[in-house]
């Protein structure tokens, strides 16, 4: 049986890993491990350390949700980096970070774990080639842990010498009422149960992130077991201080009127409000095109960036966007 | 500082955090026992520092939903501010609060008593008197069938009411992307096959399959409550509760000149408590009709909260619209866009010249998948039964604006 096994190996490292997310595409460098913050103040100044510029009422519940063990539960507008919370307290802390992505049909197949049926075939093959099968030790070898494909919910549960792993359940909200179920005991207790092999228990419980676009209601139990944060637009000052940090290079002035463009954009009757990240992206953008400061004609043409509704974009082109420049001018003038 | 005082602190603490989580308990943020403990659990792990800590400790514990925030913040100021503003407080922000006896809001009882003094007496000695009756036979039946709402009398209403209620949705079903063991699938269940071929030392390879799994679809139903309506409204209203309680994900709307969500008020088991509660929560009670406002406003806050996979969209109105402008067909079609079936819901079909001649039908009929008349019991059966199936055609509105024409 030792071909197959290293076969089956292999077969697992590359599943096991491929769900390990990379880091890659942000600046962020994983930090060797340290401990948990021991106060909020800590707290913000472990998520500042990754460019995270947090309110301290986020960081409260991020601190108390270390402490007690808890998952941290955050709903929010799309775009205003739920999703990066998670990632920056794995690289902050040094964790591994292990992302469930939810959709419509999400089962435990893809969730939990998954038994390699080929190999399992293979395997009875070979037993049945060299004869006298023993039915019950076959059945008892097929459903081991070597026949296993752990899906990101078990890798969660499984030791890490870099400390327990953080996990992120993301956009809770796409999938259905019978995964969240599933959810309450993996939640409650740290651990999962097989049928065929027994219980499985994290010795360390990992750190949970949930987010959810509020796309429908989660429901009131699983919440419970949360500690609950809703994630809010940044006021000027943070989301000026935000793209400053994440848009390197970019012009004061821009940068000053980008962050008020996009705030009084909020306040508009809009069916959509762009979040952080659209507020980034428009930097980003305006600082590629050499841009110093906004003017009528570039804000027309780049606001695809950070509307996503035609009604939007129509509503605001032209001279709604005029309005809105003189506008914020007039104000940073005041402020002066 | 000594022992005894620090502890005296923490009890003291203690009993702060039990008595704020009661106030918040009664002013509407589910609050049980168990965030108690973990909100002492949170403050210790805090600790008790500055003002601000203290209230975010407390809310990332206590506050489970996003609109629970602006009740927490006023019980917090108040709550902490001093001591024995506690009733104060109970007094101030609870108009939905039940446990605490109070005087009803003067606005409030006039709805009441607008809406159900006297039809509720009247309602039930008839309903008294039907029960007597024991069943109706089939002729009193058929009538009561082809009966319009609105010229029924209060005995009728009552038994329209009863037949409302053993209305039962069949199974109307949506295919999902879940699997599930199937006799004749179109996947091969590799884990059940491979049990079951293990039972059979491994010699038999007996194929299981599993297929797409079905589900009931939400329901959402945004129920005009306007004047024009006022004949209707209340026995749809009936509808409705007979609806929530038989379907899982069911939420419903009311608008007049603005849209209030009533469906945690018809989550209640006996009909004419919800309906109490739904009209306890209305301010716009047979006034004018401003659809597309309302339309907009749901648009806006609920339509990506609430119609998400594969809703249904009931709208029962006239469509007599108070100020109809483009902004109605705007409306009308974004939400048309945003559900997997609208179905619109007129009373008014029932007459048989009814011609689409006001300006907010006209707006709102291309944007329709079905338009269908809702008026008596027949045709609400006929409803139950459409919801059940996609049989599309039936209440198509182009055909219908044929047989008009």
């Amino acid at each position: 049986m030792a071909a197959p096994n290293a076969q089956l190996n292999k077969a697992f490292h590359f599943r096991g890993s491929s769900t390990r997310y990379g880091l890659s595409k942000g600046r962020l460098v994983t930090a060797p491990h340290r401990t948990a913050p021991q106060s909020i103040d800590d707290t913000l100044a472990l998520l500042a350390s990754a460019d995270y510029l947090a309110d301290r009422s986020l960081a409260t519940v991020l601190f108390l949700a270390l402490r007690m063990g808890r998952p941290i539960f955050l709903e929010g507008e799309a775009g205003v980096g739920k999703t990066e919370i998670a990632k920056v307290l794995s690289a902050t802390l040094g964790r591994r970070l292990i992302r469930l992505q939810c959709y419509e049909g999400l089962d435990v197949a893809a969730a939990v774990y998954e038994w390699n049926y080929a190999a399992q075939m293979i395997a009875i093959r070979l037993a049945e080639a060299e004869g006298g099968v023993d039915r019950d030790r076959l059945g008892h070898d097929v459903f081991s842990e070597k026949f296993l494909i752990k899906r990101p919910l078990l890798q969660a549960l499984e030791p890490d010498p870099a400390g327990a792993p953080v996990l992120l359940i993301d956009e809770l909200d796409r999938t259905d009422e019978a995964f969240e179920a599933f959810l309450l005991e993996v939640l409650a207790d740290f651990q999962i149960t097989i049928p065929e092999l027994g219980t499985v228990k994290a010795a360390h419980p990992p750190i949970v992130v949930i987010t959810s676009n509020r796309t429908r209601e989660i429901h009131d139990a699983l919440k419970r077991r949360c500690l609950y944060h809703w994630v809010g637009y940044p006021n000027a000052e943070r989301e000026l201080a935000i793209v400053r940090a994440k848009v390197p290079g970019i012009a004061k002035r821009l940068s000053l009127e980008v962050v008020h463009f996009v705030q009084a954009l909020r306040r508009q009757d809009l069916f959509k409000s762009p979040g952080v990240a659209e507020t980034l992206d428009w930097a980003t953008a305006l600082s590629e095109l050499d841009a110093v400061a906004l003017d009528p004609a570039t804000v027309s043409d780049t606001l695809g960036v950070l509307l996503k509704y035609q009604d939007d974009i129509a509503r605001i082109e032209g001279s709604r966007a005029k309005e809105l420049i003189e506008g914020l001018r007039a104000e940073l003038r005041a402020a002066e | 500082m000594t022992a005894p005082a620090g502890e005296e602190r923490e009890g003291r603490l203690a009993e702060n955090i039990v008595y704020f989580a009661r106030a918040l308990h009664t002013a509407g943020i589910p609050v049980g026992p168990g965030s108690v403990l973990d909100a002492l659990e949170a403050v210790k792990a805090a600790g008790v520092g500055e003002r601000e800590d203290f209230y975010w400790t407390l809310h990332a514990v206590f506050v489970k939903k996003h609109e629970h925030s602006v009740l927490f913040d006023q019980a917090f100021k108040i709550f902490f501010r001093k001591r024995g503003y506690l009733d104060q407080l109970m007094a101030m922000m609870l108009p939905q609060a039940q446990s605490v006896p109070q005087k009803p809001q003067a606005g409030s009882s006039r709805i009441q008593e607008a809406l159900f003094s006297g039809v509720k007496d009247q309602l039930k000695q008839e309903e008294r008197e039907i029960v007597i009756d024991s069943r109706l036979t089939v002729s009193d039946r058929e009538v009561l069938q082809a009966k319009d709402f609105a010229q029924m009398s209060a005995a009728e209403i009552a038994q329209a009411k009863e037949a409302i209620r053993r209305m039962v949705l069949s199974l109307d079903e949506v295919r999902t992307r879940r699997l599930a063991p199937a006799r004749r699938g179109h996947a091969v269940d590799m884990r059940r096959t491979l049990r079951a071929s293990m039972k059979a030392g491994g010699a038999l390879i007996d194929l299981k399959y599993r297929g797409p799994k079905t589900r009931l679809p939400p329901i959402v139903a945004l129920l005009d409550i306007s004047g024009s309506m006022g004949e209707y409204t209340r026995l749809f209203l009936h509808f409705l509760h007979a609806v929530t309680d038989a379907r899982k994900r069911v939420h419903s709307f009311l608008f007049g000149t603005r849209l209030t969500n009533v469906t945690r008020a018809l989550r209640a088991k006996d009909p004419d408590e919800a309906l109490a509660a739904v009209s306890a929560s209305v301010a716009d009670w047979s006034g004018g009709t401003r659809i597309a406002t309302s339309l907009a406003a749901f648009n806006k806050q609920w339509a990506r909260r609430v119609l998400t996979q594969g809703a249904i969209v009931l709208l029962i109105t006239d469509g007599l619209e108070r100020d109809p402008d483009d902004r109605l067909a705007f409306e009308i079609d974004r939400l048309h866009r945003s559900c997997r079936r609208l179905i619109w819901l007129n009373p008014l079909l029932r007459f048989e010249g009814f011609a689409p001649k006001a300006r907010g039908v006209q707006a709102m009929l291309p944007h329709v998948d079905e338009f269908r008349p809702v008026h008596n019991l027949r045709s609400m059966e006929e409803l139950c039964r459409a919801l059940s199936s996609e049989r599309a055609g039936q209440g198509d509105p182009t055909a219908w604006l044929r047989k008009v024409a």
